[in-house]
């Protein structure tokens, strides 16, 4: 039986872990590379390095912290942020990468799923997506807008078809992140999660909103998310990896002990 | 490099003294040196298939010396080889046969030089993948077949992490136990035709030969150099091993 997956999440700004709460005020808290490697050993699943550094001229430091990462850690990772082409994607695998992360340029240029998907497989395309809960409308009648530029444009894209269009077009695996919940740590978005999980058949992993153990709990059973991204839980210190799975565990969900 | 044969020189056998290994870098080297330092070696087969970097940094991690190299010579005269890959059957032993490998592949394993197989690797290993319709190596008897579930909220590729039960002895997975677990991403399983080639099994909605073994060659369908400690071990017993089965 498969295991539900814990994936930490980290923010790299400039080389640095980098958190931020609602996508604003970023602080810097780190080493990207000594904390991978610290989760690693405390059992993670797997790991994501999204890549926040504002200017596009500071990638290589990005795709060094990539291949450093790559040295010590040996579970599967992804990075996104700023990956706009089959370049781009080809410049993190080669770096150490299993998988790559799209977000705003897949909206921006939904063929670029398609194109990463062929290239290097679709287990490699990884659809991440930010959404924001709205009024339901006639354009966008879920209720769940997809909003790009870390949060702050609408894009007047519904969160469940472009779900669906994004498996479509050869994602191989979606993240679905609530903007509203993200960094508040008061549970994830069980709701909006479900509804994506139910829609697809490929694996979607819940984003944004974890605080507590039982918020994990929550998405991997109510929300039928096939893994949990962590970030501020076990950032801070509050939680460590191996906690989060002891809980889980304990509570009967097939996860890796490790 | 040449600083380093004589220590390498010292490891012949497949003794691993982590921590004081010096690293060498995955270069090709020239004709004039390469049937030297490739001895003691282990080879990375390298046939286009996929990010072979990854099983590198894992054996490197480990301080285990590798190259990674898709020279028939070179993998001849290795130690041991790894035979990973990720990618589909068809071009990928369209370009073992097209380079000379695929007779490589089959000298080594007759000689009784240590083999391990990763993912695509162990498809390609059997007699044919249904994948392209391919006809493949043939060391071990058996074919690769695509999952049909019947649970369709079983999705394919199965991907992610799930238990590895063996069902023989073996010396690569003396570390496992009921609760280990390695990484998988794929959409084919190796079915060897002999129930004595199957040394553990997984289950996805069927229960399907997740390492297969014959001899002096071993093969996961799962990604050790991805599946934590407990894959880092395999690659570990691995560099120690001299080929016997059990």
């Amino acid at each position: 039986m498969l295991s539900k997956r814990i994936i930490a999440c980290l923010d790299v700004r400039d080389g640095c872990l980098a958190k931020s709460i609602r996508f604003e005020n970023t602080q810097n808290i780190g080493d990207p590379v000594a904390r991978a490697s610290e989760y690693f050993n405390q059992g993670l699943d797997e790991l994501v390095l999204y890549d926040i550094t504002a200017s596009s001229d500071n990638r290589g430091i990005m795709l060094d912290v990539v291949s450093r990462v790559a040295e010590q850690v040996f579970i599967p990772f992804s990075v996104g942020g700023g990956i706009r082409s089959v370049k781009d994607a080809r410049d993190v695998l080669l770096a150490g990468a299993e998988k790559v992360n799209i977000n705003t340029a897949a909206v921006q240029n939904p063929s670029l799923i398609s194109e990463i998907s062929e290239a290097f497989g679709a287990q490699c395309a990884v659809l991440s997506m930010d959404v924001l809960q709205v009024e339901s409308s006639e354009s966008i009648p879920s209720g769940y807008e997809i909003v790009i530029h870390g949060g702050r444009t609408r894009t007047g894209k519904d969160a469940l078809y472009w779900a669906q269009e994004g498996e479509r077009l050869g994602a191989g695996e979606l993240v679905i992140n609530s903007i509203d919940t993200d960094g508040v740590r008061l549970g994830y978005e069980i709701c909006l999660t479900r509804m994506i999980a139910e829609a697809v058949r490929i694996p979607v992993i819940a984003s944004g909103g974890a605080g507590k153990p039982e918020h994990l709990y929550d998405a991997l059973t109510d929300g039928h998310a096939d893994g949990a991204l962590v970030a501020s839980i076990i950032h801070y210190d509050d939680f460590t990896v191996r906690d989060l799975k002891d809980y889980l565990i304990q509570r009967g969900l097939p996860i890796r002990r490790a | 490099m040449r600083a380093d044969y004589s220590f390498a020189a010292i490891r012949i056998g497949g003794e691993t003294i982590s921590g004081e290994f010096i690293h060498v870098d995955g270069g090709v080297l020239s004709d004039s040196d390469h049937s030297f330092s490739a001895f003691y070696m282990i080879a990375i087969v390298d046939y286009q298939a996929g990010n072979l970097t990854s099983v590198k940094r894992a054996l490197d991690h480990l301080g285990i010396r590798s190259r990674i190299t898709g020279v028939p010579s070179e993998i001849r005269s290795a130690a041991k080889v790894i035979f990973p890959g990720v990618g589909r059957a068809g071009s990928a032993v369209q370009t073992l046969r097209a380079r000379g490998i695929s007779d490589a592949l089959h000298e080594v394993f007759r000689r009784g030089t240590p083999i391990l197989g990763i993912c695509l690797g162990t498809q390609i290993i059997l007699e044919a993948s249904e994948e392209d319709n391919t006809e493949c190596l043939g060391l071990i008897q058996g074919g690769a077949r695509r999952f049909r579930l019947s649970d369709p909220l079983l999705k394919i590729p199965h991907m992610g992490w799930n238990h590895v039960r063996a069902v023989r002895k073996h010396p690569l997975l003396a570390h496992v136990n009921e609760e280990t677990q390695f990484y998988f991403v794929h959409s084919y399983y190796p079915e060897p035709r002999l129930q004595e080639d199957i040394v553990a099994v997984t289950e996805y909605g069927m229960r399907f030969a997740s390492a297969i073994g014959r001899k002096n060659l071993f093969a996961t369908q799962f990604h050790p150099e991805k599946s934590g400690q407990a894959g880092l071990e395999v690659l570990r017993a691995f560099s120690r091993w001299e080929g016997e089965s059990c």
